[in-house]
């Protein structure tokens, strides 16, 4: 039996607790409240006022085609995003695994990505990508009008994707590198005195045994490609062109606050807060069941 | 069946050399226990004839066939495990069968060799559990049949009963000299505990920092322990030494406090030596008795069938294992005897056997 200190009167218990609590409803439930109050009513942009009109700004958004492109082009975005920074994620960590000098190096060198803000390394890449110098230049000089995000809507979605990917890659391959570590040396020894190669190895024995973080990694690189993707969109295409990059959060902010509709903004967040946990429900219900858990 | 022949092997990792240069010859079907502390190599010396460690220098052959740049797959060798290294997400009979899987054995022939191998491991009626859900004992059975279905000439066991309990350590250890007559596939088995080696062992190879210090059947290592290392390391209680120089008429002892009375060793007067001798060997006689070393009774251990005796000579411990129903108290004085024949000798320098003139002694009582 665990032992536990337990306190002698339930107030000190909570008096330990507020600190935290007051952090929770200050930052989350508060605002989460005010936004589903704002969805329910119609707001005046400067302020003074509101109309309660139920669910008339979901049924506007629901109607509207602009809405419906912004939620495919989200899904679009969330789905390669995440395949491309967990799969180059993967396959680095598994050779780093293979050849571990100065894997302390790695560590430290690929969390970096992860720290740098969305808004900062969006610059950076839309420096790297620019279609009329570095690099891509050359290419559109050898394939005229090959790569031009400013006018080409995939182009544009190509670049947000990278811009992510990279920053996801750093903090996926912290994930795995660690639980390939995590796997006891002489399983990987003993597959080898059963006769299994390296990637016969990696598929039969390894693979199944880091699904617990590929799991973990999956629903937090979901989540935050629908809502860690501002920054990017914002300073590499602000959405567009024509729209091609409207992201769901960024819509939020250009209805929002942009054009000030500050109701049908609020209902637009709680949709992608919902779709949100969709989401993370149907990969518990359905992924989940396919991890291994030692 | 296969022999193995190593040859000057050697292994260094960046600066520092862990094994220096071992020369072995294990034959066809021989049972080969390699005994020594952690820390000797031996586990090192085993992983590098399985191929799982690169060889610095020095060649392992197996059959005859240099294996030095082999994968491990291509050696024909299986090896269980001191942690067993069971396939967590695997069952017990996918775990088994896995060896077959990755060489291609189709389904139908792979569940019949599975469920042989699960009858001679009693195994049976676990082939579908996780390894989770399996003893230690079980779990060291299931290594073990990993390991049999592939039907390996070579089998390598790394201190595979290390992690069970005494009561089942040594009902695997039956079990494994029982399979070991079964098979009677070439067999390496690497452990730090004497009592695996001497019971298991058909050749016991003794190794300490690196070397072999000894190679021969138990019995030989035990009655004739080729340095001081392996005197002490074999046989429990460990040998008692002596620290003594080699006098005209016998040896003194302990910076000359005692004096012993031997006939003619033919080592050279002066000599520093360590006299070693077993506590198994060590009668208890009444102080006082002629030719006895007197000692003070330090502790008893009560063993059931005997007990050890610890006593203190002149600040040396010795002990002494006796299954006489003998009590003393422990303060009190006692006198230790033994036969010349049962002394072993070691050099004080370089620590290896010295052989003495036993064979023509009579056997004076001393």
């Amino acid at each position: 039996m665990e032992k536990r200190v337990t306190f002698g009167r339930w107030t000190i218990g909570i008096l330990f607790a507020v600190p935290q609590l007051i952090l929770i409803f200050t930052f989350f439930y508060w605002p989460a409240g005010q936004a589903v109050y704002w969805s329910l009513t119609l707001q005046q942009p400067w302020g003074g006022g509101n109309i309660w009109v139920g669910l008339d700004n979901f049924r506007s958004i629901l109607a509207n085609a602009d809405y419906w492109n912004s939620i495919t082009a989200s899904m679009i975005f969330a789905g390669i995003s995440t395949g491309l920074a967990m799969v180059i994620a993967l396959v680095l960590a598994a050779l780093t695994d293979r050849q571990l000098a100065g894997s302390w190096l790695y560590r430290v060198v690929l969390i970096w990505p992860y720290g740098i803000a969305a808004p900062a390394l969006a610059l950076a890449f839309r420096f790297i990508l620019a279609p009329e110098a570095g690099f891509m230049a050359v290419v559109n000089k050898v394939w005229p009008g090959f790569w031009d995000p400013g006018l080409d809507g995939a182009d544009a979605m190509a670049s947000i994707i990278i811009a992510f990917s990279w920053k996801y890659v750093g903090y996926n391959f912290i994930f795995f590198l660690a639980a390939f570590q995590a796997i006891p040396r002489s399983l990987i020894e003993a597959a080898a005195m059963d006769g299994s190669g390296v990637i016969r190895r990696f598929w039969d024995i390894q693979f199944p045994l880091i699904t617990p973080t590929i799991f973990f990694l999956l629903v937090i690189n979901i989540t935050e490609s629908f809502q860690d993707s501002f920054g990017i969109v914002d300073i590499m295409t602000a959405g567009g062109p024509a729209n091609a990059t409207n992201l769901m959060v960024y819509k939020i902010y250009s209805d929002g606050f942009k054009g000030l509709d500050y109701s049908g903004a609020a209902a637009q967040s709680i949709i992608l807060m919902f779709l949100i946990i969709a989401l993370t429900i149907v990969q518990f219900r359905f992924i989940e069941r396919r991890v291994h858990y030692r | 069946m296969a022999s193995i022949t190593i040859r000057g092997v050697k292994k260094n990792y960046a600066k520092t050399q862990v094994v220096h240069g071992v020369d072995l010859d294990f034959a066809s079907g021989e049972f080969v226990v390699i005994l020594g502390p952690s820390g000797c190599g031996k586990s090192t010396l085993l992983r590098m004839i399985a191929g799982l460690e690169e060889i610095s220098d020095g060649t392992i052959a197996i059959d005859g066939t240099v294996v030095n740049k082999l994968e491990p797959r291509e050696r024909g060798c299986a090896m269980v495990f001191q942690n067993y290294a069971l396939y967590p997400h695997m069952s017990v009979a996918q775990n088994i069968g896995y060896s077959l899987k990755v060489a291609g054995v189709p389904a139908a022939e792979r569940a019949e060799r599975v469920q042989a191998v699960a009858r001679v491991l009693e195994l049976e009626h676990l082939l579908d559990r996780k390894p989770m859900a399996l003893s230690g004992g079980q779990r060291q059975r299931v290594a073990m049949g990993r390991a049999m279905i592939r039907e390996p000439k070579v089998f390598l066991f790394d201190e595979p009963l290390s992690n069970l309990d005494a009561k089942l350590r040594v009902q695997m250890r039956s079990e494994i000299r029982k399979l070991h007559r079964r098979l009677n596939a070439t067999s390496v088995f690497v452990t730090h505990d004497q009592v695996e080696a001497m019971t298991l062992a058909d050749r016991l190879v003794v190794m300490n920092g690196g070397r072999v210090e000894q190679v021969g059947t138990p019995a030989e290592v035990y009655s004739r322990p080729a340095s001081r290392f392996v005197a002490t390391f074999v046989g429990a209680p460990a040998m008692n030494m002596l620290e003594g120089t080699v006098t005209l008429d016998g040896l003194s002892l302990l910076g000359d406090s005692r004096k012993l009375n031997v006939s003619r060793t033919g080592l050279a007067v002066g000599a520093k030596v360590a006299v070693g001798i077993r506590p198994e060997a060590v009668r208890m006689v009444a102080p006082g008795t002629p030719g006895a070393l007197e000692a003070s009774v330090d502790l008893i251990e009560e063993l059931g069938a005997g007990r050890v005796i610890y006593v203190d000579l002149d600040g040396a411990p010795f002990s002494i294992v006796t299954s006489e129903t003998v009590h003393p108290e422990p303060g009190s004085t006692v006198g230790l005897q033994f036969a010349e024949a049962d002394l072993h000798f070691f050099s004080s320098e370089t620590g290896g056997r010295l052989d003495v003139f036993k064979a023509t002694v009579p056997e004076p009582a001393l």
